[in-house]
C-alpha cells in the first residue's frame, strides 16, 4: 500500500493531472473555467478569516481564482517548485518578483543576455524605484562575483539567453548566490520545465513568460513565478520583517517555505493588479497538457534548421547551442540534454556591406515563417531584433546583449521540417 | 472536516527528513487517519498573537470543525478557549497533541501526551526530536513530524491548492464530498 503513496509520477502524467482532481459536485474532466470576479462568503466570520489569511480560499480573482490555481499548481509541479503564482504576463511576473524582494537602494546583478523588454524593465522602470542593475557577461562567473555588492539582493538571468542563445551555468551561479545568501532568479521561458528545471540545479525562483512555449499556440499572454521554497528568508528584510501592508504580518515567520509566494500574491499582486484572466489560465493549461510532445518536436526541428543554416554560404554564423562548435554546447549538454530550445539566431552575411539590409530583405522573402514579435508559437516565427524588439536599446546595450545588425531570430515551430528548410532556402537564394 | 479527494499521495517537498524518516513520520495514510479520527486538538505553544503561525493554524482548525484547546503557561483565553498550563491539566479527552515548541521540549510534551492517552503527537515544521518520537511510538501513539497540520489538512481537503501550492496529489478519481 504505502509504496503507491510514495510513487513519483512522471513529467507527462503531471502535465495532464497535477493541480486538478475532478470536483465532487460536477466531476468535470476538463479543467472548468471559473469566469468570476468574486466568491460568495460562507458567513461574516469566514470572510474575516479569509481576509486575514487564516483560511485558504478565494476572495477576488485579482488575487486568486480556481482555474488559475490549476495552472499554478501544475506549473509548480513541473518545475519541482513548492508553489507558483500566475500573473498577466511574463513581464508582470518578473516585476512582481522584484517588487516583492527589493527595497529602494537595493541592487540586482543580471546577465547581459536578456530579452529586450526585460532589459528596459530592469534598467529604466526599476531605476524609478531606486533599484540599480549591474549587467555582466553571463559566461564569466568572476564578473558575476565582482558585481555583487553588500546591496545586491538577487542574481537574475535566462536559462537560454534571448536572443544570443547563451546558456547559463546554473549550478555555478546557484553556488555563488548561496554563498552570498541571496536568491538566484531564473527566467526559464525558452527552456520550459521539460527541457530544464533550474530549481533542480539550485535556483531559488523561476519566472516564465507562459505566453511562449507553455501556451504554445500564440493565443494568450500570461506569466508565472515558481518558488523552490528552499531559500532561508530569515535575514531578508522584505520577506522577514513585519509587513506594514498586512497588519505587521511576518511572512517568512508565519508561512515559512511559502512566505515569499504568499507575500507576492496577497501584497504585490493585490496592489499592482496584474492578474491573469481565468480564460487565459485555461488556455495555458491546454498548452501544458501537450508540452513534452511539442517541445520534443520544437527542438528536433530547431536542430534540423540550425544544421541547414550552418552549412549555407550566405549565413555568417548560427548561434545555436545544439551545434557542436557552439561555445555553449558543453553547458547545453549539461543543462538541456533534450535540446537547447527552439529559439535561436543567426547572422546573415552583409549584402554590399550592409547586414541590416540583408536581414530586412530575407524576412520579406519568407513564405512560411511568420514575421512577428513573439516566440514559442506552434508555427515558425522570425524577427529582426535590431529593427524591432531591441530597437529601444542603445548601440552599446545592443552590443552588450550580443545583437548584431544582420542578426535574424527564429522560433522554430512544429511544421514539416523539410518545408521549413525549403522556405529558408528560397529566401536565402533571393538575397 | 471533509478531506476531499480520496488521493493520499505523499509529499516530498519542504521537509528536512530523509525518505526513510518520511516513511515513518509523514506517512500520508497515517496523516489522513489522524485528521479524520481527531475531534479535539491540544495545541502546545499556541500564541495569543494574531500574526503568529500557531494562531493561524488554530483559527483554521476551529473553522474546519475541530475543538482546539490552547496549552501555554501564560494562561488566560485564546480564541475564546481556556488556556491550560500543560496537557495534564486539560479536563477532557485529547485526540491529537500539536506541538509549536522547540525540539528540545518535545520529549517532556510526549511524556504528558502518553500520560493523558492521546491518540497522536504531531510536531510542526522543523520541530524534530527522534528520541521523543520513538518514545511516543513505543507507547502506541501515532507520530507526525516536520509537517504543518493546517497545510496537511488543506492539502487533502483541496483548499491549499487554491493558494497555488504544489500538493503533489495526483488522481483521476472524482473527489469525495
Ligand atoms: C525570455 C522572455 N522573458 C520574458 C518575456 C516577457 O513575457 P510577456 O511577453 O509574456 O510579458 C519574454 C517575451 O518575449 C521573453 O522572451
Amino acid at each position: 500500500m504505502s509504496s503507491d503513496r510514495t510513487r513519483k509520477f512522471g513529467f507527462e502524467t503531471r502535465m495532464l493531472h497535477a493541480g486538478h482532481i475532478p470536483d465532487p459536485h460536477v466531476g468535470a474532466r476538463a479543467v472548468p473555467i471559473y469566469q468570476t470576479t468574486s466568491y460568495v462568503f460562507q458567513d461574516a466570520e469566514q470572510a474575516a478569516e479569509l481576509f486575514d489569511l487564516k483560511l485558504y480560499g478565494n476572495i477576488y480573482t485579482r488575487i486568486s481564482n480556481p482555474t488559475t490555481a490549476v495552472f499554478e499548481e501544475r506549473l509548480a509541479s513541473l518545475e519541482g517548485a513548492t508553489g507558483a503564482v500566475a500573473l498577466a504576463s511574463g513581464m508582470a511576473a518578473q516585476f512582481a518578483v522584484f517588487m516583492t524582494l527589493l527595497e529602494p537602494g537595493d541592487e540586482i546583478v543580471a546577465s547581459a543576455h536578456l530579452y529586450g523588454g526585460s532589459v528596459t524593465q530592469l534598467t529604466h522602470t526599476l531605476k524609478k524605484l531606486s533599484i540599480k542593475v549591474h549587467y555582466v557577461d553571463p559566461s564569466n562567473l568572476k564578473a558575476w562575483e565582482e558585481a555583487i555588492t553588500p546591496k545586491t539582493r538577487c542574481l537574475y538571468g535566462e536559462t537560454i539567453g534571448n536572443p544570443g542563445g547563451s546558456i547559463l551555468d546554473l549550478e555555478a551561479l546557484a553556488v555563488l548566490a548561496d554563498s552570498k545568501h541571496i536568491p538566484l532568479i531564473i527566467d526559464n521561458t525558452f527552456a520550459t520545465p521539460f527541457l530544464c528545471r533550474p530549481i533542480d540545479w539550485g535556483a531559488t525562483i523561476v519566472t516564465h513568460s507562459a505566453t511562449k512555449f507553455i501556451g504554445g499556440h500564440g493565443t494568450s499572454i500570461g506569466g508565472a513565478v515558481a518558488d523552490s521554497g528552499k531559500f532561508n528568508f530569515a535575514r531578508f528584510p522584505s520577506i522577514a520583517d513585519p509587513s506594514p501592508s498586512y497588519h505587521g504580518l511576518r511572512f517568512f515567520d508565519t508561512f515559512g517555505h511559502y512566505g515569499f509566494l504568499m507575500k507576492l500574491r496577497v501584497e504585490t499582486l493585490r496592489d499592482t493588479g496584474a492578474c491573469i484572466s481565468p480564460m487565459n489560465s485555461f488556455l495555458l493549461i491546454q498548452g501544458l497538457e501537450t508540452l513534452s510532445l511539442r517541445m520534443e518536436r520544437h527542438v528536433s526541428n530547431a536542430m534540423g534548421v540550425a544544421k541547414f543554416l550552418a552549412e549555407h554560404p550566405k549565413v555568417a554564423r548560427v548561434n545555436y547551442a545544439g551545434l557542436p562548435d557552439n561555445p555553449y554546447h558543453a553547458l547545453a549538454l549539461k543543462y538541456l540534454p533534450k535540446g537547447p530550445g527552439a529559439v535561436f539566431s543567426f547572422d546573415l552575411k552583409p549584402i554590399g556591406g550592409d547586414a541590416r539590409e540583408a536581414g530586412r530583405r530575407f524576412i520579406e522573402k519568407l513564405e512560411l515563417f511568420s514575421h512577428l514579435a513573439n516566440v514559442g508559437d506552434a508555427r515558425s516565427l522570425v524577427i529582426h531584433p535590431a529593427s524591432t524588439t531591441h530597437q529601444q536599446l542603445s548601440d552599446e546595450e545592443l552590443a552588450a546583449g550580443s545583437v548584431g545588425p544582420g542578426l535574424v531570430r527564429l522560433s522554430v515551430g512544429l511544421e514539416t521540417l523539410e518545408d521549413l528548410i525549403w522556405d529558408l532556402d528560397q529566401a536565402l537564394a533571393a538575397l | 472536516m471533509g478531506l476531499g479527494s480520496g488521493a493520499s499521495c505523499s509529499i516530498s517537498l519542504n521537509t528536512v527528513l530523509t525518505p526513510e524518516q518520511q516513511a515513518l513520520y509523514q506517512d500520508p495514510d497515517c496523516i489522513r487517519d489522524i485528521l479524520s479520527r481527531t475531534k479535539t486538538i491540544a495545541i502546545v505553544g499556541l500564541s495569543s498573537e494574531r500574526q503568529k503561525a500557531s494562531y493561524f493554524v488554530a483559527t483554521y482548525l476551529i473553522r474546519e470543525g475541530y475543538r482546539v484547546i490552547p496549552v501555554n503557561p501564560r494562561g488566560g483565553t485564546i480564541l475564546g478557549e481556556t488556556v491550560y498550563p500543560d496537557l495534564k491539566s486539560i479536563p477532557e479527552k485529547v485526540d491529537l497533541v500539536d506541538v509549536f515548541r522547540p525540539s528540545a521540549e518535545v520529549s517532556a510534551i510526549v511524556d504528558q501526551a502518553i500520560e493523558i492517552g492521546a491518540m497522536a503527537v504531531w510536531t510542526q515544521l522543523r520541530i524534530i526530536n527522534f528520541e521523543a518520537a520513538e518514545k511516543a511510538r513505543a507507547s502506541g501513539l501515532l507520530v507526525v513530524m516536520d509537517k504543518c497540520v493546517k497545510m496537511e489538512h488543506g492539502r487533502f481537503s483541496g483548499s491549499l491548492h487554491w493558494a497555488g501550492m504544489n500538493t503533489e496529489l495526483i488522481s483521476a478519481r472524482r473527489a469525495k464530498r
